[in-house]
Order: C-alpha cells, then structure tokens, then sequence
C-alpha cells in the first residue's frame, strides 16, 4: 500500500462518498459549537425545516463574548446578553449538550474540548472558530468553519470538502532555554508567512515538536491559521497517550488500551511524501514578539523594530510604514526599550495550566509595574480551578494581577476587556491585526513568560532580567 | 442563493495586503444574531477617516472590490462575507484569498476571482485612471472585462463553486440527498460519541 501521510489517513477514513467531479463529502466526528458562529445556522435550520443530525456529536459552549467578571455581576450589554441566551435556547430546543457562562465545564471552545477529552486521535474535528486547528495537536484533522458550513454541519453531520495540500514543517533538535512553544509557533508563522500555508494542512515535525508537551503542542497548532493552514496536526505519541488517560471523555481500563492501540496508527508513514516541506532549525530560535499587524510580524525579543527604509519590495515597504504607524513604533527601536500599558495572558493559545504555571513562576514575588494593568483569564473553569488549588491565583494576585473568569476575553475585544486607543498590550494571544484588542488598541503577541516579566518590568523583558 | 453569472459594475481599489476578517467586519459587530444590517460595520476601523477609499465619492456605488494580496485572511467569521454582501460587494478581484473567507463567499454568492498580482495593479491602474469605468466578472466564462479600453482576463475557479454560483444551489439540500450514503458511513464509523459522558445539566458523570 501506498505511504501515506497523518493527514491522508484521517480523510480517508472520513470519505463518505467521493463523486466524479463533486467534492468529497467528508463526515464530522465532533463539532464544536459557540455564541458567535451558530445563531444564524440554527435560523437557517428552522427556516428550512431542517434538525440536528447528531446532538451526541455536537458539544456547546459560551466563551467568545462573556464577561471574566463574577457571575454575581449581570452582562451589561443587551447584545452581548441575547447571544449567549439565544445559544442555549437553541441547544435546548436541539438537545445539545451545553456549558452555559458560570458552568463547571464551561471555557474557551479549544480548551474545553482536549481537558474533557473529547478531542481524540484520528478524530475529525469543526467548530465556527478559525482556531479549531488546535485540536491537531492530537492527531486529528480539526479546521475552522463559516456559519453556512456550521448549519451544514448540524444538518448532516458531514462537509463537502475539497482535498488540501500537505506541508511538513520540521523543527530539528532542540530549543535553547527559555524558548516556549509560543516563540515556536511565531517563529513558524514569521517563515511562512501570514500565506505560506494557504491550501495546506500542516504536520509539525521534529524533535523540538516531539519534546513539547500537549498543551505546548495545542499552542504551536492553534497558530497553523496565522500562517493561512487551515489545520496543523501532530503525529500521535505516548506523550498523547498520557494526555488523554483519565480523561472524561476517554473510556477506562483495558477499554482505554485498546483506543490507545488504535490512536497509535495515526503517524505519517515513514516514506509519505508531502507536497512542500519546511525545516527549522530549532537551536536557532529564541524568545519573539511581533512588531506590525499581523502574526508574521515577528522580531525576537533581543532585536530592534525593523527599517522599512532598507526594503526592497515596494509592497512589503508600505506594509511595514503603514503598520510602525498604526504601531506607533520607530524604526531601530530596541524592543526591550518599549513600554506597555496593559498585559493579557489567557486565549485559546495560551490559557492552560501549563501556561498559568509558567507565568506565576516569573511573577512570583515581584509586582507588576506601576501604569500596568496585567490581566489573568484562564482557559476554562477547570483550569482556573486547578490553578487556585496549586495557588497559582494568590501567586497572581500579590504580584498586582488580576485574576478573571474564563473565557476569550481581550483575545478579541468582544466582551468588556478590551484595549483604549493607543493602549499597548503584551498579549499571550494569536493575532496583532488593527483593533483587535479594542478599537486603536496596539498589540504585541508574545508567550507567557515574556507577558509575565513584562507585566513586571513594564516593557518587554525576559524572565532573565527578573534575577536580580 | 441567488444564483451568479455576471457581475457587471464599478470597482472600487483597496490597495492593502493582508486585509484580515477583523478589519472586515470588527468582533464588536459579531454579538449581533442576526445575518442582516452588518454593511455598517464594513471596514468599521478605517470607515471613519474622510481620506479611506470607500469614502471617495467617486467610488459611491460600485459592486466589485479590487483588493491586495491575502484578502480575508485570519478570523472564519462569515459576517466578513455578510458585511461585504450588504454594502452592496457581489465580487472580490485579489491576488491571493484567506481559505475560510474564500469558502465562505462560495456558500453565499460571493464571487472570489483570483488573478495575478501584475494583472490586479493593471485593473486598480485602469480602475483609478477613470473610476466610472464598468468592470464585468463572467462567472460563465471565468473572465474579467473592461470593456471600454478592450482589456480582458481569464481566471480559475473550481468547477463545484462555478456551478453552485451558476445554479444557486444549496449545499445541504445536494448533501441530503446522499443520506443513504451518511447513514451506511456511521453504521461502521469507529469515532466515540458523546453518549454517556455527560448527565443533562452538562456535568460529567
């Protein structure tokens, strides 16, 4: 038999029929569902006459536009109030299961679905979300979805998909200390480019991939749409395995063995062949923060904002001087001399334990500068409750941070969190575009140690600069 | 849909790159639960300076969008598409498109025709020269015309999107019709469901 690649074998187990000169249709295994992306599918439902197919396959949540104040505090804005229960009145009315804002398993959309364990290896996985593609790191084909598809989704369960390209990108040995998986991921995207991946599912390869953990590997797939991938996936490994074992939605016992023993399968085949390769040399890279307005604009921390003088391509010039001036940036600015007036760590990139942890470790007894605010939203309910019982949240708080209810937040300004104009924000989020984080709002993406240590210095700095 | 064959109309030149779905449409516009009303927010951070091209009143009215490279990129909102719809768009002219933008203009009727780069700077060249100049996109026969001064490009589009653009067709109608096919698939699939994991109020059991 042919070799074949991770991603090949997902869609070949997913075709349910191929028509001559039809796209392929392709079965959903699980989709996920939110506030945002679904009240117009579930209109076009009921406009057509038409049910949910597979209630045991779809899984709602309230994440993008809700609050991170207590639940004691009422939503002020009534749009805001109508979304989230215009969503349960649809799950309601269509029997799906959902975790309302409050909820013990309500949380950001990507992050609920690996901690439950839902998302599992070899799985194909949608949700009205460009970041769906986090769910890769499992092994299984996960992509984002327009509101038309979502209704198509909920009606049969299915997408007529046309086959992508493949693309591996290999990242060879290891990366130096302090080097996140986040800077992996900004590295990736500033190769490629914010189109480099167009067309592609990527597979992330190599020993700096297979060294992170699950959540490190969910942060490098989360970002596969910032280089314009759809899906980015990661082979299964027992690092996988161990992940998932005890998770609620994974069976127990010699039961679990046995899907362990099937999820095995799901790697490229030794001599697959894809059809573009990228190599990163992993030795090479160090702590990165954007500059511009979009995630490709990437320097490393120890660097200088660019010269838009010195380049060459017309183009790419008046991108550069149109994006410094909306930055408000100089060209030849060291990073570390710009200051910031707000840090937001949480996002479906980084809001996991993992991520908490490692940013209350740099914290950790210092004090966030004076001028500061310093956000903390945690992913989901369960990870914010894991943290306060490793007291990662007083860690927080007796630094100067606030510590918020989970959800998207300032990741993209739809609930109250949002940037000023003019505001600069280190943001462990995924995307730098022109008011994202609130209107004329400026935004640096960066990981959470460099977030933290910038919250406390008030400028860009590295967890080094910390030790005095 | 309503089906698409010709897109006949004036253009108006977005000379950006990398226009993503949030300078589109801004997430502030994404509370809303209904799939109207969203022409308003287009391009809701620049639509308030007097100098943004939409604003020129030379360019009041047009129907097709002329844009840079890595038009839609980021966000899968298909408010973008909705937005864009509403202000009156039925065409996008751009080098290169954001694959979910690009698939959800397809779903609504939205014509995405790609050309080369040297092809888009000669259409905003003609397009600002004389901004009344009419512009035909024929999704019939994959081309794009300037009819006054002659100039004419053929594109691609894949064969589905030109029928289901031609016909107006509605997706889940066709992929209903393949219920058999979907039925006989889950009979064998080996994918877990949610079935057993959760108790009504959401909690695990």
């Amino acid at each position: 038999m042919t070799a074949r690649t991770l991603f090949e074998k997902i869609w070949d187990e997913h075709v349910v029929a191929s028509p001559e000169g039809e796209a392929t249709l392709l079965y959903i295994d699980l989709h996920l569902v939110h506030e945002v992306t679904s009240p117009q599918a579930f209109d076009g439902l009921r406009l057509n006459g038409r049910t949910v197919r597979r209630p045991d396959r779809t899984l709602a949540t309230a994440d993008h536009n809700v609050p991170t104040d207590p639940m004691s505090v009422p939503i002020k804005d009534p749009i805001s109030r109508r979304q989230l229960e215009v969503l349960e009145e649809n799950c309601a009315q269509f029997g799906i299961t959902l975790f309302p804002r409050g909820h013990e398993n309500q949380g950001i959309v990507h992050v609920i679905g690996p901690e439950l364990g839902v998302t599992q290896p070899g799985m194909t996985i949608v949700c009205g979300d460009s970041h769906t593609s986090t769910h890769g790191a499992f092994g299984s084909l996960a992509f984002g979805i327009g509101t038309s598809e979502v209704e198509h989704v909920l009606a049969t369960q299915t997408l007529p998909q046309q086959m992508a390209k493949s693309m591996s990108v290999t990242v060879e040995g290891e990366v130096p200390v302090g080097v996140s998986a986040k800077d992996i991921a900004l590295a990736i995207v500033g190769r490629l480019g914010t189109g480099g991946g167009t067309g592609h599912v990527i597979e992330y390869r190599g020993e700096a991939i297979r060294n992170l953990s699950m959540e490190g590997r969910m942060t490098v797939c989360n970002m596969s749409i910032e280089a314009g991938a759809r899906a980015g996936l990661v082979a299964v490994d027992e690092t996988t395995i161990e992940y998932l074992r005890g998770r609620p939605g994974v069976p127990s016992g010699e039961e679990f063995e046995g899907a362990a023993q099937r999820w095995r399968s799901f790697t490229s085949d030794p001599d697959a062949v894809f059809d573009a390769a990228v190599t990163i040399d992993a030795a090479s890279l160090t702590p990165f923060v954007t500059w511009g307005t979009n995630p490709a604009q990437v320097v490393a921390l120890d660097g200088t904002i660019p010269d838009f003088d010195l380049m060459s391509d017309p183009d790419q010039r008046e991108a550069t001087e149109r994006a410094l001036a909306y930055m408000g940036l100089e060209s030849g600015t060291p990073v570390r001399d710009i200051s910031v007036d707000v840090v937001f760590i949480g996002s479906c990139t980084n809001s996991r334990i993992e991520d908490l942890r490692a940013a209350a470790g740099v914290a950790g007894g210092h004090h966030v500068a004076p001028n500061v605010r310093a956000l903390v939203v945690p992913g989901s309910h369960r990870v914010k409750k894991q943290a306060e019982d490793e007291g990662l949240d007083q860690v927080f708080l007796q630094a100067g941070f606030e510590w918020r209810e989970p959800g998207c937040s300032m990741c993209l300004g739809m609930n109250p969190d949002t940037l000023s104009p003019g505001q600069r924000c280190a943001s462990t989020s995924n995307r730098n575009f022109e008011g994202r984080q609130g209107r004329g709002g400026r935004t640096h993406l960066v990981s959470p140690v460099v977030a933290a240590a910038t919250a406390i210095k008030g400028r860009f700095a590295t967890p080094d600069e910390l030790i005095a | 849909m309503k089906p698409v064959s010709i897109v006949e109309g004036r253009c108006v030149p977005l000379d950006r790159s990398d226009v993503d779905t949030d300078q589109i449409i801004p997430s502030d516009w994404l509370k809303r639960v209904e799939r109207t009303g969203f022409g308003r927010g287009l391009f809701g951070e620049w639509r308030d300076d007097p100098d943004f091209v939409l604003n020129h009143q030379e360019y009041a009215g047009a129907t097709i969008l002329i844009a840079g490279p890595r038009f839609g990129t980021g966000s899968s909102r298909e408010h973008a598409v909705w937005a864009l719809m509403d202000y009156g768009f039925e065409a996008i002219i751009a080098p290169s498109f954001g694959d979910i933008f690009k698939n959800n203009s397809s779903k609504q009727g939205l014509v995405t025709v790609v050309l080369d780069a040297r092809d888009v700077d000669e259409l905003n060249h003609l397009i600002k020269e004389e901004p009344a100049r009419l512009v035909i996109v024929d999704v019939e026969h994959l081309r794009v015309e300037v009819p006054e001064v002659g100039w004419q490009r053929q594109f691609a589009l894949d064969p589905m999107t030109r029928q289901r653009l031609l016909n107006g067709w509605d997706d889940i109608g066709i992929t209903m019709r393949r219920e058999d096919a979907i039925t006989h698939y889950e009979s064998s699939s080996l994918a877990p469901t949610l079935e057993g994991i959760f108790d009504d109020a959401g909690h695990v059991r």
